[in-house]
């Protein structure tokens, strides 16, 4: 695979590394019993502690220090019994305690890995360098008035994972696919949302480029992404902006960086060197965390199947491609269907492969179109798997199956009713096949003299005229070889 | 280690504190007589010592996590300088 980017003297490689921060999928905030629902009305979740009122004292919501290490298991990493909460200094408008409480030297968890799996059927692993806990801060609107700002601190508190990856991602490709991956991993332990939309998951790249082989280059940071899109966006421009400065001979100033999501360009955001001294110290109001070894045996035994276990068994039971079960257990919502979908009719295991093509291709497809999301499909598991029993008993054809499942969607009515009252079974009688094969020949005398000469591709002529008068309803398979028989016949 | 002008202009642009000269001058004899007396903890040797964060031997309290439905607002917003429709009003954070 080429990585790099065509450069004027010499190709590029970038360098990349993610921080993610995912909000605790939990109902109180880190230290304060002040509620986490989104969209409440401005400031009506910010208790005492959360306004940094004088003498409030933090104490940590237990629930979310279980999150951050099933997490950590999740992410194959090393939790530690023993962390550290610090404070981050700095001073902003929505940040009324004027530091942030955060993990610095002694995180909760240490060095993990997860892996991404590409199209060709290769993976790649992104090691993760630590995971801690942290507030988040309040919202500020600035765009309202021309003069003010205006705050809301119903997010302050809300307890948040960093997670920081090693800068081991090398394209906006591969960027998309990790977070998508530790997206897909939080919502299979249900310790975070995933919501990217509401800022549930949001990122901060961090991003240079190199010579391939050279040192690493001098590194900006771009701050607060919360799609995908927006992700590899901001990368191919920030790489093409930093490969024109050192192409003219010019360097790159380390800087912290804002994406417009309007223009896709990024700009400076400040000073980094000034801003970035956050004199970091031990939070005296909070004792370090410490955590046995058996309580992290206990989260341990509660984790569920994750990602690549079950796309290690999809792949071994079913005999699905690498990237196929990635996809399918992607999310998993995907695994559930397809679960329920295989296990409808236990027929369907010799045919895992067309289960796997009609979910992300069909069914995904028609989801897509009418705005729908798997969880609330009109075409049950159950459902989908009769219809393909249809197709794999050549009770009914692909082509046919396509048309029944849009029918299936919209009307809510099961596979085999439709196929009943439509009468759409397959002519799978040889008779009648070879019968509206005669008829077809008859009437294209010349076309035969042709194709008969030599012109191969009318064989294709004759199938459609074939499957015209069968309302396509003859089995392809049969109507080929007969067809061929008796023009052969002919020769 | 030594305070002089620049750090001591640093540390009061850190804490969003504006001194004058004469304060500066003071600070400085201040702070670097607090270091010089600190400084004496270099002579134990901490080799292999892992730093300690907390002197306490108690365990962190934990809370369960149940999140309480009153409505903030009103109290959090009553000591603002200024407020719009349920948010602080500051004055304007460009960046």
């Amino acid at each position: 695979m080429n990585n790099l980017i065509k450069g004027e003297k010499h190709d590029w490689e970038m360098v990349i590394g993610l921080e993610i921060h995912a909000q605790v999928k939990s109902n109180s905030k880190l230290f304060s019993s002040s509620s986490t629902k989104f969209g409440s009305s401005p400031n009506s979740q910010v208790s005492l502690v959360d306004a940094a009122m004088p003498g409030m004292l933090p104490v940590i919501n237990k629930y979310c220090v279980e999150q951050a290490v099933k997490t950590g298991v999740g992410l194959n990493a090393k939790i530690n019994n023993y962390s550290v909460f610090d404070r981050k200094n700095y001073f902003y408008a929505d940040l009324p305690q004027g530091y942030q409480i955060s993990q610095y030297k002694y995180p909760i968890v240490g060095e993990g890995k997860v892996t991404i799996d590409f199209k060709d059927g290769t993976s790649k692993d992104i090691r993760i360098v630590r995971l801690h806990l942290e507030q988040d801060a309040g919202k500020s609107l600035h765009d309202q008035n021309p003069s003010k700002t205006y705050v809301d601190l119903n997010r302050s508190g809300v307890a948040l994972m960093e997670i920081v990856s090693e800068p081991d991602i090398r394209t906006p490709d591969e960027a998309g696919m990790y977070i998508s991956k530790i997206r897909s991993i939080l919502m299979y332990l249900d310790t975070c949302d995933g919501n990217m939309q509401e800022g549930s998951l949001r990122a901060d790249v961090n991003i240079s480029v190199r010579k391939p082989g050279d040192e690493y280059g001098t590194r900006c940071e771009i701050k607060n992404l919360n799609s995908i899109k927006f992700i590899k966006q901001a990368i191919n421009y920030e790489a093409k902006r930093q490969i024109e400065i050192l192409e003219s001979g010019g360097s790159i100033e380390q800087n912290t960086m804002l994406f417009n999501t309007s223009t896709g360009k990024t700009r400076p955001m400040r000073n980094k060197e000034e801003a970035h001294d956050y004199r970091y110290f031990p939070d005296p109001d909070l004792l370090p965390l410490k955590i046995s070894k058996e309580e992290i045996g206990k989260i341990k035994s509660s984790i569920p199947e994750l990602p690549d276990e079950l796309k290690n068994k999809f792949i071994e039971t079913y005999k699905l491609s690498n990237y196929d079960a990635s996809v399918l257990t992607a999310e998993k919502q995907t695994s559930d269907y397809f679960n329920e979908t295989i296990n409808s009719d236990s027929e369907l295991k010799n045919h895992a492969k067309i289960v796997v093509n009609w979910i992300t291709s069909e069914l995904f497809s028609l989801l897509n179109k009418n705005n729908q999301d798997l969880i609330n499909s009109p075409v049950s598991p159950e459902n989908l798997g009769q219809l393909i029993k249809l197709i794999s008993t050549n009770e009914i054809s692909g082509k046919i199956a396509k048309d029944v499942l849009e029918e299936m969607f919209s009307s809510g009515k099961t596979a085999r009713k439709i196929v009943d009252e439509k009468g759409l079974q397959q002519v799978t009688d040889q008779g009648e096949i070879a019968k509206v094969i005669d008829e077809v020949i008859a009437e294209n005398p010349k076309m035969v003299e042709q194709y008969l000469a030599g012109k191969d591709k009318l064989l294709g002529f004759f199938v459609g005229q074939a499957m015209k008068l069968t309302k396509g309803k003859a089995n392809p398979k049969m109507l080929n070889d007969i067809l061929k028989q008796k023009l052969n016949k002919k020769n | 280690m030594k305070i002089d002008k620049n750090t001591i202009n640093k540390i009061a642009r850190l804490s969003r504190i504006k001194l004058d000269d004469k304060e500066s001058e003071d600070y400085i004899k201040d702070l670097n007589s607090i270091l010089d007396w600190v400084e004496q903890l270099n002579e134990v040797n901490t080799e292999n010592v892992e730093p300690l964060s907390n002197i306490s031997s108690s365990i962190l309290p934990k809370r369960e996590d149940v999140s309480n439905d009153t409505n903030s607002s009103e109290e959090i917003l009553e000591n603002a300088p200024d407020k719009l429709e349920g948010f602080f009003a500051v004055p304007k954070v460009v960046e």
